[in-house]
């Protein structure tokens, strides 16, 4: 599990690559926190598209990612999810809570 | 209801997280012989991981205990994954499976049985209070046309 961070302008952008499981969880969540604490962004981008698997997990790290923006009142969208990522995103009906575009 | 077991592995490994990712290879190498899609080997995978890591966090959330995962493969082309552990149990299992409930903490969403049943055919839960809980995950694999 590895998180890459570009920021710009109040512009976050987490590439996520590798395998997004619990194990992978403990992990992103920190790199995630730090990052929103540095940036304090208006707008959050996660790019799965570097992700060989995801399980729940990765979706106890997409809802954190909502309530983090709902505090900085800034915006989220999940772009990139390959399609096992997609399935455990469409399984969990995720879609209704946040914006998710591409497969 | 017992079914005859074409194949089968047992395996035993302690609850760390770590192992959770070795669970899924197990699985997915072990299920390889029936020729399944790619798209079944990521099911596979994904529910195994599911049960596996609810063994890890709720049925060792203090320690470390042994998980054990066995893979039978069964007449009729149907793959059948039993996770097993020894730990705390589910006091109330129908709660657990409802969507969004956790007592986990803030890495799990409750969502794990939800993605299990969307995954597998059937998911069967038995759990006793301190005694442990055992997970059957069952699912057909579409037959492959024999070359």
């Amino acid at each position: 599990m590895e998180i890459q961070v570009k920021s710009a302008d109040r512009n976050l952008l987490l590439e996520l690559s590798g395998e997004l499981d619990h194990h992978g969880a403990q992990a992103a969540l920190r790199e995630l926190e730090e990052a929103l604490d540095a940036a304090l962004p208006r707008k959050l981008v996660l790019d799965l598209s570097g992700l060989t698997f995801m399980d729940s997990s990765g979706i106890a790290v997409i809802l954190r990612a909502r309530q983090k923006m709902q505090l900085l009142e800034g915006s989220l969208l999940v772009r990139g999810a390959p399609p096992q990522a997609r399935r455990v995103l469409d399984a969990a009906g995720i879609n209704r809570l946040v914006a998710i575009k591409g497969g | 209801m017992r079914t005859k077991a074409v194949n089968e592995v047992t395996l035993a490994f302690p609850s760390r997280s770590r192992n959770e990712g070795f669970a899924r290879s197990a699985a997915a190498g072990f299920a390889a012989q029936m020729d399944p899609t790619l798209n079944e080997l990521e099911d596979i995978k994904t529910a195994v991981s599911e049960a596996v890591t609810n063994a890890i966090v709720h049925g060792y959330p203090e320690d470390i205990g042994p998980v054990i995962l066995k893979i039978r493969v069964l007449e009729g082309n149907v793959l059948e994954l039993t996770i097993k552990d020894h730990g705390r149990g589910i006091p109330d299992v129908d709660k657990a499976r409802q969507p969004m409930f956790t007592t986990g903490g803030e890495e799990r969403s409750g969502m794990g049985f939800t993605i299990m049943e969307s995954f597998m055919d059937k998911v069967t839960v038995r759990s006793a209070v301190n005694k442990g809980t055992t997970v059957v995950l069952r699912k057909r694999l579409a037959p492959r046309v024999k070359k």
